[in-house]
Protein backbone atom coordinates (compact mmCIF):
# COMPACT_ATOMS: atom_id res chain seq x y z
CA UNK A 1 0.00 0.00 0.00
CA UNK A 2 3.07 2.17 0.14
CA UNK A 3 2.88 5.56 -1.51
CA UNK A 4 -0.61 5.04 -2.84
CA UNK A 5 -3.37 7.37 -1.89
CA UNK A 6 -6.49 5.61 -0.74
CA UNK A 7 -9.60 5.26 -2.77
CA UNK A 8 -12.66 7.27 -1.81
CA UNK A 9 -14.64 6.54 1.29
CA UNK A 10 -18.24 5.43 0.81
CA UNK A 11 -19.33 8.07 3.30
CA UNK A 12 -18.40 11.30 1.54
CA UNK A 13 -18.58 13.54 4.59
CA UNK A 14 -16.08 11.27 6.36
CA UNK A 15 -13.70 11.58 3.42
CA UNK A 16 -14.07 15.33 3.56
CA UNK A 17 -13.40 15.38 7.29
CA UNK A 18 -10.21 13.38 6.86
CA UNK A 19 -9.10 15.77 4.14
CA UNK A 20 -9.89 18.71 6.41
CA UNK A 21 -7.77 17.13 9.12
CA UNK A 22 -4.80 16.77 6.76
CA UNK A 23 -5.27 20.38 5.67
CA UNK A 24 -5.31 21.63 9.25
CA UNK A 25 -2.08 19.80 10.06
CA UNK A 26 -0.49 21.11 6.87
CA UNK A 27 -1.55 24.65 7.77
CA UNK A 28 -0.18 24.30 11.28
CA UNK A 29 3.08 22.94 9.89
CA UNK A 30 3.29 25.86 7.47
CA UNK A 31 2.84 28.35 10.30
CA UNK A 32 5.58 26.66 12.32
CA UNK A 33 7.97 26.65 9.33
CA UNK A 34 7.48 30.37 8.95
CA UNK A 35 8.06 30.94 12.69
CA UNK A 36 11.34 29.03 12.53
CA UNK A 37 12.48 30.92 9.43
CA UNK A 38 11.53 34.30 10.89
CA UNK A 39 13.14 33.58 14.26
CA UNK A 40 16.38 32.74 12.47
CA UNK A 41 16.13 35.79 10.20
CA UNK A 42 15.44 38.06 13.19
CA UNK A 43 18.55 36.71 14.90
CA UNK A 44 20.82 37.06 11.88
CA UNK A 45 19.58 40.54 10.89
CA UNK A 46 19.28 41.75 14.53
CA UNK A 47 15.70 42.64 13.64
CA UNK A 48 13.79 43.08 16.90
CA UNK A 49 10.56 43.96 15.14
CA UNK A 50 10.48 40.67 13.28
CA UNK A 51 11.42 38.86 16.50
CA UNK A 52 8.47 40.47 18.32
CA UNK A 53 6.18 39.47 15.47
CA UNK A 54 7.29 35.83 15.90
CA UNK A 55 6.57 35.99 19.62
CA UNK A 56 3.12 37.46 18.94
CA UNK A 57 2.16 34.86 16.34
CA UNK A 58 2.67 31.76 18.49
CA UNK A 59 -0.92 31.93 19.74
CA UNK A 60 -2.18 31.00 16.26
CA UNK A 61 -0.28 27.71 16.39
CA UNK A 62 -1.54 26.93 19.88
CA UNK A 63 -5.12 27.61 18.78
CA UNK A 64 -4.72 25.27 15.80
CA UNK A 65 -3.40 22.54 18.06
CA UNK A 66 -6.52 22.77 20.20
CA UNK A 67 -8.71 22.78 17.12
CA UNK A 68 -7.00 19.69 15.68
CA UNK A 69 -7.21 17.85 18.98
CA UNK A 70 -10.92 18.54 19.38
CA UNK A 71 -11.56 17.56 15.78
CA UNK A 72 -9.67 14.26 16.23
CA UNK A 73 -11.58 13.39 19.39
CA UNK A 74 -14.81 14.06 17.51
CA UNK A 75 -13.75 11.84 14.60
CA UNK A 76 -12.74 9.04 16.96
CA UNK A 77 -16.05 9.21 18.78
CA UNK A 78 -18.33 9.57 15.78
CA UNK A 79 -16.58 7.55 13.05
CA UNK A 80 -14.89 4.76 14.99
CA UNK A 81 -12.07 4.77 12.47
CA UNK A 82 -10.11 1.66 11.54
CA UNK A 83 -6.73 0.87 9.98
CA UNK A 84 -5.21 3.71 7.90
CA UNK A 85 -7.94 6.18 8.94
CA UNK A 86 -7.32 5.41 12.60
CA UNK A 87 -3.58 5.77 12.14
CA UNK A 88 -4.00 9.10 10.36
CA UNK A 89 -6.15 10.53 13.14
CA UNK A 90 -3.81 9.36 15.90
CA UNK A 91 -0.87 10.68 13.90
CA UNK A 92 -2.54 14.07 13.46
CA UNK A 93 -2.94 14.36 17.23
CA UNK A 94 0.68 13.47 17.87
CA UNK A 95 2.04 15.62 15.08
CA UNK A 96 0.06 18.64 16.23
CA UNK A 97 1.64 18.29 19.68
CA UNK A 98 5.09 18.21 18.09
CA UNK A 99 4.35 21.25 15.95
CA UNK A 100 3.00 23.15 18.94
CA UNK A 101 6.27 22.48 20.74
CA UNK A 102 8.24 23.57 17.68
CA UNK A 103 6.28 26.82 17.78
CA UNK A 104 7.27 27.29 21.43
CA UNK A 105 10.95 26.78 20.59
CA UNK A 106 10.73 29.28 17.74
CA UNK A 107 9.09 31.82 20.02
CA UNK A 108 11.76 31.30 22.65
CA UNK A 109 14.51 31.71 20.05
CA UNK A 110 12.88 34.95 18.90
CA UNK A 111 12.67 36.30 22.46
CA UNK A 112 16.35 35.60 22.96
CA UNK A 113 17.17 37.11 19.57
CA UNK A 114 15.85 40.41 20.94
CA UNK A 115 18.29 40.24 23.87
CA UNK A 116 21.16 39.12 21.63
CA UNK A 117 20.57 42.06 19.28
CA UNK A 118 21.34 44.42 22.15
CA UNK A 119 24.67 42.74 22.87
CA UNK A 120 27.97 43.01 20.98
CA UNK A 121 28.16 40.73 17.94
CA UNK A 122 29.84 37.39 18.69
CA UNK A 123 31.54 36.13 15.56
CA UNK A 124 29.62 34.80 12.61
CA UNK A 125 26.09 33.46 12.89
CA UNK A 126 26.42 31.27 9.80
CA UNK A 127 25.97 28.11 11.86
CA UNK A 128 22.62 29.35 13.14
CA UNK A 129 21.44 30.26 9.69
CA UNK A 130 22.44 26.89 8.34
CA UNK A 131 20.91 25.00 11.23
CA UNK A 132 17.62 26.87 10.98
CA UNK A 133 17.52 26.14 7.25
CA UNK A 134 18.08 22.41 7.80
CA UNK A 135 15.43 21.98 10.51
CA UNK A 136 12.97 24.08 8.55
CA UNK A 137 13.46 21.82 5.53
CA UNK A 138 13.08 18.70 7.64
CA UNK A 139 9.92 20.06 9.17
CA UNK A 140 8.49 20.90 5.75
CA UNK A 141 9.42 17.50 4.32
CA UNK A 142 7.90 15.69 7.32
CA UNK A 143 4.60 17.53 6.99
CA UNK A 144 4.57 17.05 3.20
CA UNK A 145 5.14 13.33 3.79
CA UNK A 146 2.02 13.25 5.94
CA UNK A 147 -0.09 15.07 3.38
CA UNK A 148 1.19 12.89 0.50
CA UNK A 149 1.23 9.67 2.58
CA UNK A 150 4.85 9.18 1.56
CA UNK A 151 6.63 6.82 3.98
CA UNK A 152 9.93 6.98 2.08
CA UNK A 153 10.07 10.75 2.41
CA UNK A 154 9.30 10.40 6.12
CA UNK A 155 12.12 7.92 6.54
CA UNK A 156 14.54 10.28 4.78
CA UNK A 157 13.67 13.07 7.23
CA UNK A 158 14.02 10.66 10.12
CA UNK A 159 17.60 9.86 9.07
CA UNK A 160 18.56 13.45 8.22
CA UNK A 161 18.99 15.00 11.67
CA UNK A 162 22.68 14.19 12.16
CA UNK A 163 24.00 17.32 10.32
CA UNK A 164 21.84 19.45 12.63
CA UNK A 165 23.45 17.81 15.64
CA UNK A 166 26.91 18.39 14.15
CA UNK A 167 26.30 22.11 13.71
CA UNK A 168 24.90 22.30 17.22
CA UNK A 169 28.04 20.64 18.62
CA UNK A 170 30.17 23.18 16.75
CA UNK A 171 28.15 26.13 18.10
CA UNK A 172 28.32 24.69 21.61
CA UNK A 173 32.13 24.61 21.54
CA UNK A 174 32.36 28.00 19.90
CA UNK A 175 30.18 29.66 22.55
CA UNK A 176 32.15 28.10 25.40
CA UNK A 177 35.28 29.47 23.82
CA UNK A 178 33.80 32.99 23.55
CA UNK A 179 32.82 32.87 27.19
CA UNK A 180 36.28 31.79 28.29
CA UNK A 181 37.93 34.47 26.21
CA UNK A 182 35.97 37.33 27.74
CA UNK A 183 33.37 37.18 30.51
CA UNK A 184 31.55 40.09 28.85
CA UNK A 185 30.51 37.64 26.14
CA UNK A 186 28.65 35.46 28.61
CA UNK A 187 25.22 37.08 28.25
CA UNK A 188 25.14 36.89 24.47
CA UNK A 189 26.83 33.49 24.32
CA UNK A 190 24.41 31.96 26.81
CA UNK A 191 21.40 33.22 24.91
CA UNK A 192 22.91 32.03 21.65
CA UNK A 193 23.53 28.61 23.20
CA UNK A 194 19.87 28.38 24.14
CA UNK A 195 18.85 29.51 20.67
CA UNK A 196 21.03 26.80 19.16
CA UNK A 197 19.48 24.29 21.56
CA UNK A 198 16.03 25.50 20.49
CA UNK A 199 16.83 24.84 16.84
CA UNK A 200 18.34 21.48 17.71
CA UNK A 201 15.16 20.51 19.58
CA UNK A 202 13.05 21.66 16.65
CA UNK A 203 15.04 19.23 14.52
CA UNK A 204 14.30 16.43 16.98
CA UNK A 205 10.59 17.18 16.84
CA UNK A 206 10.73 17.12 13.05
CA UNK A 207 12.14 13.58 13.28
CA UNK A 208 9.37 12.67 15.73
CA UNK A 209 6.87 13.87 13.16
CA UNK A 210 8.62 11.78 10.51
CA UNK A 211 8.40 8.69 12.72
CA UNK A 212 4.71 9.28 13.31
CA UNK A 213 4.06 9.80 9.60
CA UNK A 214 5.93 6.62 8.74
CA UNK A 215 3.70 4.70 11.16
CA UNK A 216 0.56 6.39 9.86
CA UNK A 217 1.34 5.41 6.28
CA UNK A 218 2.74 1.89 6.69
CA UNK A 219 1.41 0.74 10.05
CA UNK A 220 4.73 -0.26 11.59
CA UNK A 221 7.29 1.66 13.57
CA UNK A 222 10.76 2.73 12.52
CA UNK A 223 13.55 1.22 14.65
CA UNK A 224 14.07 2.83 18.03
CA UNK A 225 17.66 3.89 17.35
CA UNK A 226 17.80 6.91 15.11
CA UNK A 227 21.14 8.08 13.66
CA UNK A 228 22.31 10.78 16.10
CA UNK A 229 25.46 12.77 16.57
CA UNK A 230 24.79 15.24 19.37
CA UNK A 231 27.83 14.87 21.61
CA UNK A 232 27.56 18.22 23.42
CA UNK A 233 26.34 16.44 26.54
CA UNK A 234 29.87 15.03 26.95
CA UNK A 235 31.81 18.12 25.90
CA UNK A 236 34.42 19.61 28.22
CA UNK A 237 36.44 22.68 27.28
CA UNK A 238 39.57 23.50 29.32
CA UNK A 239 40.10 27.15 30.34
CA UNK A 240 43.29 28.83 29.05
CA UNK A 241 46.14 28.48 31.54
CA UNK B 1 7.47 7.20 20.14
CA UNK B 2 9.08 4.55 22.26
CA UNK B 3 8.42 0.90 21.55
CA UNK B 4 9.20 -0.02 25.15
CA UNK B 5 6.44 2.25 26.36
CA UNK B 6 3.94 0.59 24.07
CA UNK B 7 5.09 -2.77 25.37
CA UNK B 8 4.53 -1.77 28.98
CA UNK B 9 1.10 -0.38 28.27
CA UNK B 10 0.07 -3.60 26.53
CA UNK B 11 1.46 -5.75 29.32
CA UNK B 12 -0.74 -3.97 31.79
CA UNK B 13 -3.86 -4.84 29.79
CA UNK B 14 -4.19 -8.59 29.36
CA UNK B 15 -7.29 -8.19 27.21
CA UNK B 16 -5.29 -6.30 24.63
CA UNK B 17 -2.23 -8.44 24.87
CA UNK B 18 -4.18 -11.55 23.96
CA UNK B 19 -4.66 -10.16 20.47
CA UNK B 20 -1.05 -9.73 19.42
CA UNK B 21 0.63 -12.10 17.00
CA UNK B 22 2.65 -14.14 19.47
CA UNK B 23 -0.32 -15.06 21.60
CA UNK B 24 -2.50 -17.02 19.20
CA UNK B 25 -2.95 -20.56 20.50
CA UNK B 26 -2.22 -23.70 18.47
CA UNK B 27 -4.95 -24.69 16.01
CA UNK B 28 -8.07 -26.52 17.15
CA UNK B 29 -9.52 -26.61 13.65
CA UNK B 30 -7.37 -26.53 10.54
CA UNK B 31 -8.98 -25.74 7.20
CA UNK B 32 -6.93 -26.94 4.24
CA UNK B 33 -7.58 -26.28 0.54
CA UNK B 34 -11.30 -26.11 1.16
CA UNK B 35 -13.55 -25.62 -1.86
CA UNK B 36 -17.31 -25.43 -1.50
CA UNK B 37 -20.01 -25.67 -4.13
CA UNK B 38 -23.69 -24.78 -4.22
CA UNK B 39 -24.47 -26.92 -7.27
CA UNK B 40 -22.15 -25.55 -9.95
CA UNK B 41 -21.44 -22.33 -8.12
CA UNK B 42 -18.12 -22.32 -6.30
CA UNK B 43 -18.72 -20.37 -3.10
CA UNK B 44 -15.40 -20.98 -1.34
CA UNK B 45 -12.08 -21.10 -3.15
CA UNK B 46 -9.14 -22.97 -1.67
CA UNK B 47 -9.49 -21.71 1.88
CA UNK B 48 -6.52 -22.32 4.18
CA UNK B 49 -6.39 -21.22 7.79
CA UNK B 50 -6.47 -22.29 11.42
CA UNK B 51 -8.90 -21.57 14.23
CA UNK B 52 -6.81 -21.21 17.38
CA UNK B 53 -7.83 -23.30 20.37
CA UNK B 54 -9.96 -21.55 23.02
CA UNK B 55 -9.82 -18.22 21.24
CA UNK B 56 -12.26 -16.27 19.12
CA UNK B 57 -11.94 -16.09 15.35
CA UNK B 58 -13.98 -13.31 13.78
CA UNK B 59 -15.03 -13.71 10.15
CA UNK B 60 -15.80 -10.54 8.25
CA UNK B 61 -16.54 -9.57 4.66
CA UNK B 62 -19.35 -8.18 2.52
CA UNK B 63 -22.56 -10.16 2.00
CA UNK B 64 -22.05 -13.19 -0.19
CA UNK B 65 -18.33 -13.40 0.51
CA UNK B 66 -18.57 -16.95 1.85
CA UNK B 67 -18.13 -16.40 5.57
CA UNK B 68 -21.47 -17.94 6.59
CA UNK B 69 -20.89 -20.75 4.09
CA UNK B 70 -17.62 -21.53 5.80
CA UNK B 71 -19.38 -21.62 9.17
CA UNK B 72 -21.91 -24.10 7.73
CA UNK B 73 -19.04 -26.31 6.57
CA UNK B 74 -17.45 -26.41 10.02
CA UNK B 75 -20.33 -28.49 11.43
CA UNK B 76 -21.47 -30.09 8.16
CA UNK B 77 -24.72 -28.14 8.22
CA UNK B 78 -24.57 -28.19 4.41
CA UNK B 79 -24.93 -31.99 4.39
CA UNK B 80 -28.65 -31.47 4.99
CA UNK B 81 -28.95 -30.01 1.50
CA UNK B 82 -28.52 -31.99 -1.70
CA UNK B 83 -26.31 -30.38 -4.31
CA UNK B 84 -24.02 -28.77 -1.78
CA UNK B 85 -20.57 -30.26 -1.38
CA UNK B 86 -17.18 -29.49 0.07
CA UNK B 87 -13.74 -30.74 -0.96
CA UNK B 88 -10.44 -30.37 0.84
CA UNK B 89 -9.92 -30.87 4.55
CA UNK B 90 -11.36 -29.52 7.76
CA UNK B 91 -9.32 -31.11 10.53
CA UNK B 92 -10.82 -31.18 14.02
CA UNK B 93 -8.27 -32.65 16.40
CA UNK B 94 -6.55 -34.14 13.35
CA UNK B 95 -9.62 -35.87 11.89
CA UNK B 96 -11.09 -34.65 8.59
CA UNK B 97 -14.75 -33.91 9.34
CA UNK B 98 -15.57 -33.87 5.64
CA UNK B 99 -14.94 -37.63 5.42
CA UNK B 100 -17.97 -39.81 4.65
CA UNK B 101 -17.53 -41.94 7.76
CA UNK B 102 -18.02 -39.00 10.13
CA UNK B 103 -21.00 -39.35 12.51
CA UNK B 104 -22.75 -36.09 11.80
CA UNK B 105 -24.84 -36.08 14.97
CA UNK B 106 -21.77 -36.64 17.10
CA UNK B 107 -19.96 -33.92 15.15
CA UNK B 108 -22.73 -31.42 15.80
CA UNK B 109 -22.52 -32.07 19.52
CA UNK B 110 -18.82 -31.24 19.30
CA UNK B 111 -19.32 -28.23 17.04
CA UNK B 112 -22.38 -26.23 18.11
CA UNK B 113 -24.03 -23.43 16.17
CA UNK B 114 -25.97 -20.33 17.20
CA UNK B 115 -27.91 -18.46 14.54
CA UNK B 116 -28.66 -14.85 13.70
CA UNK B 117 -32.22 -14.92 14.97
CA UNK B 118 -32.83 -16.57 18.33
CA UNK B 119 -34.41 -19.97 17.68
CA UNK B 120 -35.96 -21.14 20.95
CA UNK B 121 -38.16 -24.24 20.67
CA UNK B 122 -41.81 -23.72 21.62
CA UNK B 123 -41.28 -25.46 24.97
CA UNK B 124 -40.35 -24.51 28.50
CA UNK B 125 -36.98 -22.95 29.22
CA UNK B 126 -35.93 -26.15 30.97
CA UNK B 127 -36.97 -28.36 28.07
CA UNK B 128 -35.18 -26.15 25.56
CA UNK B 129 -31.90 -27.06 27.23
CA UNK B 130 -32.75 -30.65 28.14
CA UNK B 131 -33.85 -31.50 24.61
CA UNK B 132 -30.38 -31.42 23.08
CA UNK B 133 -28.74 -33.16 26.01
CA UNK B 134 -31.15 -36.11 25.79
CA UNK B 135 -30.12 -36.67 22.15
CA UNK B 136 -26.57 -37.40 23.22
CA UNK B 137 -26.57 -38.47 26.84
CA UNK B 138 -28.66 -40.33 29.42
CA UNK B 139 -28.69 -38.31 32.61
CA UNK B 140 -30.54 -38.79 35.89
CA UNK B 141 -33.00 -36.05 36.89
CA UNK B 142 -30.46 -34.65 39.38
CA UNK B 143 -27.68 -34.71 36.82
CA UNK B 144 -29.93 -33.08 34.27
CA UNK B 145 -30.93 -30.32 36.70
CA UNK B 146 -27.30 -29.73 37.47
CA UNK B 147 -26.30 -29.61 33.79
CA UNK B 148 -29.11 -27.19 32.98
CA UNK B 149 -28.15 -24.86 35.79
CA UNK B 150 -24.52 -25.08 34.63
CA UNK B 151 -25.41 -24.25 31.02
CA UNK B 152 -27.72 -21.38 31.94
CA UNK B 153 -25.12 -20.01 34.34
CA UNK B 154 -22.36 -20.17 31.75
CA UNK B 155 -24.67 -18.41 29.30
CA UNK B 156 -25.18 -15.64 31.88
CA UNK B 157 -28.95 -16.02 32.03
CA UNK B 158 -29.47 -18.27 35.09
CA UNK B 159 -30.27 -15.37 37.40
CA UNK B 160 -32.97 -14.13 35.04
CA UNK B 161 -34.74 -17.48 34.48
CA UNK B 162 -34.10 -19.65 37.51
CA UNK B 163 -37.53 -18.89 38.97
CA UNK B 164 -39.40 -19.63 35.76
CA UNK B 165 -37.72 -22.66 34.25
CA UNK B 166 -41.12 -24.14 33.49
CA UNK B 167 -42.44 -21.11 31.62
CA UNK B 168 -42.35 -20.97 27.86
CA UNK B 169 -39.08 -19.81 26.31
CA UNK B 170 -41.13 -17.78 23.85
CA UNK B 171 -41.87 -15.28 26.63
CA UNK B 172 -38.22 -14.25 26.95
CA UNK B 173 -36.85 -11.06 25.36
CA UNK B 174 -34.77 -11.34 22.18
CA UNK B 175 -31.51 -10.96 24.07
CA UNK B 176 -32.57 -13.56 26.64
CA UNK B 177 -33.68 -15.94 23.89
CA UNK B 178 -30.27 -15.65 22.24
CA UNK B 179 -28.48 -16.38 25.52
CA UNK B 180 -30.85 -19.33 25.98
CA UNK B 181 -29.80 -20.60 22.55
CA UNK B 182 -26.17 -20.25 23.57
CA UNK B 183 -26.98 -22.18 26.78
CA UNK B 184 -28.61 -24.88 24.66
CA UNK B 185 -25.50 -25.07 22.50
CA UNK B 186 -23.04 -25.34 25.38
CA UNK B 187 -25.27 -27.75 27.35
CA UNK B 188 -24.01 -30.65 25.24
CA UNK B 189 -20.49 -29.57 26.11
CA UNK B 190 -19.12 -28.95 22.61
CA UNK B 191 -15.51 -28.11 21.80
CA UNK B 192 -16.28 -25.48 19.22
CA UNK B 193 -19.07 -22.89 19.08
CA UNK B 194 -20.06 -21.27 15.81
CA UNK B 195 -21.96 -17.99 16.02
CA UNK B 196 -23.61 -16.66 12.87
CA UNK B 197 -24.24 -12.94 13.42
CA UNK B 198 -25.53 -13.70 16.90
CA UNK B 199 -26.32 -10.11 17.83
CA UNK B 200 -27.62 -8.60 14.59
CA UNK B 201 -31.21 -8.85 15.85
CA UNK B 202 -30.44 -7.53 19.34
CA UNK B 203 -30.37 -4.12 21.02
CA UNK B 204 -26.99 -2.63 22.08
CA UNK B 205 -27.19 -3.73 25.72
CA UNK B 206 -28.14 -7.32 24.86
CA UNK B 207 -25.35 -7.22 22.28
CA UNK B 208 -22.80 -6.21 24.90
CA UNK B 209 -24.04 -9.00 27.19
CA UNK B 210 -23.49 -11.56 24.42
CA UNK B 211 -20.03 -10.14 23.70
CA UNK B 212 -19.18 -10.32 27.38
CA UNK B 213 -20.41 -13.90 27.34
CA UNK B 214 -18.24 -14.77 24.34
CA UNK B 215 -15.23 -13.43 26.20
CA UNK B 216 -16.14 -15.63 29.15
CA UNK B 217 -16.85 -18.74 27.04
CA UNK B 218 -13.55 -18.70 25.20
CA UNK B 219 -11.84 -20.00 28.32
CA UNK B 220 -13.40 -23.37 27.56
CA UNK B 221 -14.50 -23.26 23.95
CA UNK B 222 -13.02 -22.51 20.57
CA UNK B 223 -15.26 -19.89 19.00
CA UNK B 224 -15.90 -18.69 15.46
CA UNK B 225 -18.15 -15.68 14.95
CA UNK B 226 -19.47 -14.27 11.71
CA UNK B 227 -20.30 -10.60 12.06
CA UNK B 228 -21.08 -7.59 9.92
CA UNK B 229 -20.16 -5.32 12.75
CA UNK B 230 -16.49 -4.43 12.46
CA UNK B 231 -16.33 -2.98 15.95
CA UNK B 232 -17.79 -6.20 17.27
CA UNK B 233 -15.07 -8.22 15.57
CA UNK B 234 -12.51 -5.80 17.01
CA UNK B 235 -13.98 -6.17 20.50
CA UNK B 236 -14.46 -9.94 20.55
CA UNK B 237 -11.98 -11.61 18.26
CA UNK B 238 -8.42 -12.69 18.88
CA UNK B 239 -7.98 -13.48 15.22
CA UNK B 240 -9.87 -12.02 12.28
CA UNK B 241 -10.34 -13.47 8.80
CA UNK B 242 -11.47 -11.30 5.90
CA UNK B 243 -13.32 -12.98 3.04
CA UNK B 244 -14.16 -11.56 -0.36
CA UNK B 245 -15.89 -13.31 -3.27
CA UNK B 246 -15.28 -16.74 -1.78
CA UNK B 247 -11.61 -16.16 -1.10
CA UNK B 248 -9.80 -15.70 2.16
CA UNK B 249 -8.02 -12.40 1.54
CA UNK B 250 -6.27 -12.02 4.86
CA UNK B 251 -6.19 -13.59 8.29
CA UNK B 252 -4.35 -11.93 11.18
CA UNK B 253 -4.51 -11.20 14.90
CA UNK B 254 -7.32 -8.70 15.50
CA UNK B 255 -4.98 -5.95 16.61
CA UNK B 256 -3.00 -6.17 13.39
CA UNK B 257 -6.09 -6.48 11.24
CA UNK B 258 -7.71 -3.31 12.53
CA UNK B 259 -4.64 -1.12 12.88
CA UNK B 260 -2.45 -2.20 9.99
CA UNK B 261 -3.93 -4.78 7.59
CA UNK B 262 -1.51 -6.00 4.94
CA UNK B 263 -3.85 -6.32 1.97
CA UNK B 264 -5.25 -3.30 0.16
CA UNK B 265 -8.65 -4.97 -0.18
CA UNK B 266 -8.87 -5.55 3.58
CA UNK B 267 -7.86 -1.98 4.25
CA UNK B 268 -10.54 -0.67 1.90
CA UNK B 269 -13.23 -2.87 3.39
CA UNK B 270 -12.59 -2.17 7.04
CA UNK B 271 -12.24 1.56 6.52
CA UNK B 272 -15.54 1.62 4.64
CA UNK B 273 -14.19 2.25 1.16
CA UNK B 274 -16.15 -0.59 -0.43
CA UNK B 275 -18.50 -3.35 0.63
Amino acid sequence: MEDTLQSEHIVKSYEEQLKRLRDMVARMGGLAERQVADAAAALIRRDTELASAVVGRDGEIDALETEIENFCVRLLALRQPMAADLRLIVAAMKVSTDIERIGDYARNAAKRAIVVSQQPQLGSLNGFQWMAKLVQENLKDAIDALVKEDANAAERVWGADAPVDDIYNGIFREMLTHMMEDPRNITAATHLLFIAKNFERIGDHATNIAETVHYAVLGHMLPEDRPKSDSSAYTVVRPPV
Amino acid sequence: MSASMTQTATDAMPGLQARSAETLNPARISVRKLDFYYGDHKALKSIDFDLPDRQVTGMIGPSGCGKSTLLRVLNRMYSLYPGQRATGEVLLDGKNILDDDVDINALRSRVGMVFQKPTPFPMTIYENIAFGIRLHEKLSKAQMDERIEWALTRAAIWGEVKDRLNSSAMGLSGGQQQRLCIARTIAVRPEVILLDEPTSALDPISTLKIEELIDELKRDFTIAIVTHNMQQAARCADQVAFFYLGELIEVAPAEEMFTAPKQKKTQEYITGRFG
